[in-house]
């Protein structure tokens, strides 16, 4: 398929070496990995050898620590609900501001059951206030989730220096690191990271898969009780196609490891600095110097970013927004909310998310095209005068809301 | 990504009239809280006759935001004002072959533009009336603001009452949690807790209709599609009604007209609009509801 896909932070193409992986357990292949006879038995070896491929990506101590689950939403949801199920006395949750829906919506739901739920704050660059995270570490809190990088800016949280003030303090530490895995090195054997989740097709491996780490020794609370599948820990039979998948993904991604961090980061930082250079009133956000190596966030302020995606659509150009719009919600983005980007901005943020798949021809043609979809939708903004926003554009436009 | 029609996507990537107007003499700079969308909406009246002589328009927003702008300009233009401020948000939705339900609200910022915008021309101050709320219900549009000023009113605790009242979880039902979460915060506010198994009020807003009279606009409303249906060589006959359920049959060049879910589904939108409940319309051949009961 032509087209230039540069929302990798969304999903992935599935590797086609992945695929041909897979492709067998389809159909000979077909055994459950519980059966006696060798129909399930070679499955169960193929489901080991992926559990292994996994935790060599993750650096986890032993592949037991590996627990696959359907998504990285289940992952999630296993790891808090667990944490507080296996802790009842502790009543408490701290996470923060710009986390995904997986988390926050599921914590807006826990604070219902009677729960409370620190939301840490971010700045104008998206980072965290560590006095603030250490003055809420009591003996109340049961876990902190704080994701590993921030899916709409890339921007990390210092995740391994907050799982040791957690653990310090005796609460359990989870990490939603989707974006991360698979594009930072990981050594989870050396931090105090109790639990992490994984979202397979985020990594060229399908969706429908995710793993939940669970370090040795951390207390746990199946989500789904059952059948003795990932040693009774989420019961169901296993997704084996998927599972060999993303095994095999994880190995590809230890291989492109290097050159996610220094091919894929200069493609990205060559579109950005070429973006700005040619569009006036734009900006990048989150935080430029600690960030995931495949993601830049530009606001284009005084225009909206749902009409700037269909118009980059027209170019054959995927990317997304943090627009209300594009979500179908009443608000912009709650992670650009959070870092207090203006409206006018931050309904005009664009995501140019990369991939080892990403070439400099794709990186020259979206720098060329961009500037006069801006131009363009510029001119039928109420905040735009001529060659640049109207003086003092908020007063210029002030219109009654409703 | 959204279902736009293909007039929504080519009124965005050809919006007409927009860009400032020169000598205009009526401007309307209204937004909408749900989306951050805004606009302004731009007039040049000729004050002898009010006639619309020209439309422009500048917009801070998502495609369909423009689309409906656009498409308003064309609409009102050559229009007096008192004809222009006869459009609403259904006519500016229909003119584009209809917008999503999320983005309806789009429609309705085009209309309160352009009452701002005559306002604005008439030396008048506009204030707008309504208040916009969370989308809950996407089969039929409906939104949290709505649902909740309706439990005030009307002192209602169940479900059903709400989808009585307002159609909101009348469809597919996914909804019906945050409904009952809305529920349970208002009630709240009236010291009462919401409880799952309550009965829904006894009298539904069928305006406290009989049997009969329900049916009779049953029929008004199949009487007034009929015309429509008998010059495409077809017709529509009521058989019963039962409950929420109507049982129609369909005729002549109707019946098995590759066009008839859409049809029914048309007629079945106009039965919950005048009726003012969730009702389904259910296609049956003559003759076979007195059969089917046999089986029963």
């Amino acid at each position: 398929m032509s087209g230039i896909y540069f929302d990798n932070n969304a999903t992935t193409r599935v590797d086609p070496a992945v695929v041909e992986a897979m492709l067998p357990y389809f159909t000979e292949q077909f055994g459950n990995p519980s059966s006696m006879h060798s129909f399930g038995n070679k499955v169960g070896l193929a489901i080991k050898k992926a559990r292994m491929q996994v935790q060599e990506l993750l650096g986890a101590e032993h592949d037991s620590e590996i627990i696959f689950t359907s998504c990285g939403t289940e992952s999630d949801s296993t790891a808090l609900i667990s944490a507080l199920k296996a802790q009842p006395d502790r009543k408490e949750i701290i996470t923060t501001t710009v986390e995904h829906p997986a988390i926050l919506t599921l914590c807006t739901h826990l604070e219902k059951e009677g729960y409370k739920v620190h939301l840490l704050k971010v700045d104008g660059k998206g980072r965290l206030d560590m006095d603030e995270y250490k003055k809420l570490l009591t003996d109340q809190v049961a876990v902190v989730s704080v994701m590993w990088a921030n899916n709409e800016t890339g921007t990390f949280f210092p995740v391994i220096e907050m799982a040791e003030l957690a653990n310090a303090a005796g609460a359990m530490f989870h990490t939603d690191a989707v974006q991360a895995v698979g594009k930072v090195p990981l050594n989870l054997k050396d931090t105090k990271i109790d639990m992490l989740s994984v979202s397979g097709h985020k990594l060229h491996a399908p969706k429908g898969i995710g793993v939940l780490y669970l370090k040795r020794g951390t207390r746990f609370r199946p989500l789904l009780r059952g059948g003795h599948q990932e040693r009774g820990r989420r019961a169901g039979t296993e997704n084996t196609t998927s599972i060999v998948g993303l095994g095999k993904a994880a190995e590809m991604a230890m291989e492109a490891m290097h050159h996610e961090n220094t091919e894929v980061a200069r493609l990205r930082d060559k579109l950005e600095a070429g973006i700005l250079a040619k569009v006036p009133r734009s900006f990048v956000t989150g935080n430029p110097e600690n960030r995931l190596p495949n993601t830049s966030n530009i606001a284009f302020e005084f225009i909206e970013g749902e009409a700037i995606l269909l118009l980059l659509n027209k170019f054959g150009i995927a990317a997304s927004s943090g627009s209300a719009c594009t979500s179908g919600s009443l608000e912009p983005s709650h992670v650009m909310r959070a870092m207090g980007i203006p409206y006018t901005a931050a309904h005009g943020t664009v995501r140019f998310s990369l991939s080892r798949y990403s070439t400099e021809a794709e990186v020259d043609r979206v720098i060329a095209v961009v500037p006069e979809i801006i131009a363009q939708l510029r001119k039928l903004s109420p905040y735009w005068d001529g060659d640049g926003p109207a003086a003092e554009p908020e007063k210029a436009f002030a219109p009654t809301y409703a | 990504m959204w279902d736009y029609s293909d007039k929504v996507k080519e009124h965005f990537f050809q919006p007409r009239n927009a860009g400032p107007l020169d000598g205009a003499n009526g401007v309307g700079d209204v937004g909408s809280i749900s989306c951050g969308d805004a606009l302004r909406l731009m007039l040049k009246v000729e004050p002898e006759t009010d006639v619309i002589l020209d439309a422009h328009f500048q917009t801070f927003g998502c495609g369909s935001a423009i689309a409906s702008s656009s498409a308003l300009t064309e609409m009102i233009k050559g229009k007096t004002l008192d004809e222009a401020l006869k459009v609403s948000n259904q006519d500016i939705a229909d003119y584009l072959d209809g917008l999503p339900p999320e983005k309806m609200h789009c429609s309705v910022m085009g209309r309160e533009a352009l009452q701002a915008a005559v306002a604005n021309y008439r030396g008048e101050v506009w204030s707008d009336d309504h208040e916009e709320g969370a989308l809950v219900c996407k089969c039929f549009a409906i939104d949290a603001v709505m649902i909740e000023d309706t439990i005030r009113a009307n002192n209602l605790c169940s479900v059903q009452d709400v989808t009585n009242y307002t159609k909101a979880g009348g469809g597919c039902s996914s909804c019906h949690e945050g409904i009952e979460e809305i529920l349970a915060q208002v009630m709240a506010e009236r010291g009462e807790s919401f409880n799952p198994g309550a009965q829904p009020k006894e009298e539904a807003p069928k305006g406290g209709m009989t049997n009969l009279q329900r049916i009779k606009k049953i029929e008004a409303v199949l009487e007034s599609v009929r015309p429509q249906l008998k010059r495409d060589g077809g017709d529509i006959e009521l058989l019963d009604v039962d409950g929420k359920t109507i049982y129609v049959s369909m005729t002549g060049a109707c019946a098995g007209c590759q066009m008839e879910a859409l049809t029914l589904q048309g007629i079945q939108q106009k039965l919950m609009e005048e009726l003012k409940e969730f009702i389904k319309i259910v296609p049956t051949k003559a003759g076979a509801l007195s059969r089917a009961s046999c089986h029963v």
